[in-house]
């Protein structure tokens, strides 16, 4: 029996106009459904996303750089698929996880700072300058040598989102960034966010955190509920609420 | 908890790259067991010592801090050679594993992790063979230092939350009122770690890495 090689995948073309497509999402863990025909395209700079606890809201963002791939449907970054072509729509769109703690992987400020873009094999004079650079920006230049489990809550925030952001993204993903702050630490990341010039996507329950967003999108049950300006998708959201 | 002991100064022996320092060190370890002498181990002592607060710059704390995690060891070796062997011994054995173990600590304090980290790798090089990757070795190793203070804080926690509702973690109970929650914990911060891996393209990592230190040091 001869078997054939199989034909290379063609080289996928990015679109960077595109932005965020989701076309006819479902996620499932087992047999429990998250997510529910979901179709979305998301290209407007800041947007937000609110929801109850297990409303599928932290789902939806893990898919929008391929760490969950859905069970059904497609999600395109910039006309990436994220089942396809995981690797480039990762280094395309940073991830930015609610616990710095889980995010943060090596001892020191510097070193871990780094780690991105040793993935990308960025040349060690170049990294240094960048690494150098980012954590200038996010006042922590005077921390570099300094182990990382020292830092406060809110350090370990700017760090997590400096590690992501040195690796310069297009469009960066936080995911509930300032639940576990405190609320001078938690102003310091909104403003953070609100200077970025990527695309950002945020998911929170810290509703002040979307003034001045572009769009924000209830999920609840797995669907995308309500999906209008900040102000009137967040009466949506305390109305859905209340009616629990 | 403090594992990284790193201190950051300009000196000749922070230049010195790590695999230097090593074997350096192994080197003193066979002089001090393979001349085996009160004044080579003393002399040997004060070495480490000119070497890691003259040269280096380290605090007189952090090797003070070395040291005492040892003194019970120490005094302990003291008194059984003392009064099983004699005196001299005592002094000897004592004096040789102070100087390694400050010897240690100065290399601990003039070298990056991520330098430690490269030496590792470049020693695991031959076992590409055997399909191993180096660069994942590394990583282990330098995530197990960043991670061990975590899990130190994360028990620490269970440990209050239990006291703050009239628990106690003492005994057999006590280790499975904390260890559980722990376990469970770890899990779900294993879970979400892979996934900053991922997130920052740890699948990424070029065939063949240069030295990591982020200074390019």
């Amino acid at each position: 029996m001869r078997f054939r090689r199989p034909e290379p995948r063609p080289e996928a073309v990015a679109d960077p106009t595109r932005g965020f497509e989701l076309r006819g999402v479902s996620h499932r863990y087992g047999d429990r459904p998250v997510l529910a025909d979901v179709d979305l395209h998301l290209t407007e700079a800041r947007i937000g996303v609110v929801g109850a606890n297990g409303s599928g809201k932290s789902t939806l963002a893990r898919l929008l750089n391929g760490l969950v791939v859905p069970t059904a449907g497609q999600v395109l970054v910039d006309g990436l698929d994220t089942r396809t072509a995981v690797r480039e729509v990762r280094r395309r769109v940073g991830f930015v996880f609610q616990d710095p703690d889980a995010q943060i992987v090596h001892p020191t400020v510097a070193e871990d700072a780094a780690y991105g873009l040793e993935n990308q094999g960025v040349p060690a004079a170049e990294r240094a300058e960048r690494v150098a650079e980012v954590l200038a920006r996010y006042g922590l230049a005077g921390h570099a040598d300094h182990p990382a489990h020292l830092l406060s809550g809110g350090q370990k925030q700017l760090l997590a989102i400096a590690g992501v952001l040195v690796m310069r993204p297009a469009r960066v993903v936080f995911d509930e960034p300032t639940t576990l702050l405190d609320l001078v630490n938690a102003r310091r990341v909104a403003r953070v966010i609100d200077g970025l010039e990527q695309q950002v996507v945020v998911v929170t329950h810290q509703l002040d955190l979307l003034d001045g967003f572009d769009r924000v999108l209830v999920v609840d049950g797995g669907r995308v509920v309500e999906d209008a300006a900040p102000r009137p998708a967040i009466a949506a959201y305390r109305a859905l609420m209340e009616r629990r | 908890m403090t594992l990284a002991l790193y201190v950051p100064r300009r000196s000749p022996v922070h230049r010195v790259p790590a695999g230097g320092k090593l074997l350096a060190l192994a080197a003193l370890a066979v002089l001090l067991f393979a001349v085996p002498t009160v004044p080579v181990a003393g002399g040997a002592l004060v070495g480490v010592l000119t070497v890691g607060l003259l040269a280096a710059r380290v605090p007189v704390a952090t090797l003070a801090r070395q040291a005492r995690t040892v003194r019970w060891w120490l005094a302990g070796l003291f008194v059984f050679h003392a009064l099983f062997t004699d005196v001299p011994t005592a002094a000897l054995t004592v004096l040789r594993l102070l100087a390694l173990v400050l010897a240690a600590a100065v290399v601990t304090a003039t070298t990056r992790v991520t330098e430690m980290v490269a030496v590792i790798e470049r020693l695991c090089a031959p076992l590409r063979v055997l399909g191993v990757r180096p660069a994942r070795i590394g990583l282990v190793v330098s995530m197990a230092l960043r991670f061990i203070p975590v899990l130190a804080e994360r028990a620490e926690r269970i440990r209050e939350a239990q006291a703050a509702r009239g628990g106690s973690a003492r005994g057999i109970r006590g280790i499975r009122t904390t260890v559980t929650p722990l376990l469970v914990q770890l899990l779900q911060m294993a879970h979400t770690v892979s996934e900053a891996l991922d997130a920052r393209g740890a699948d990424d990592v070029p065939p063949a890495r240069g030295h990591r230190s982020p200074a390019g040091a």
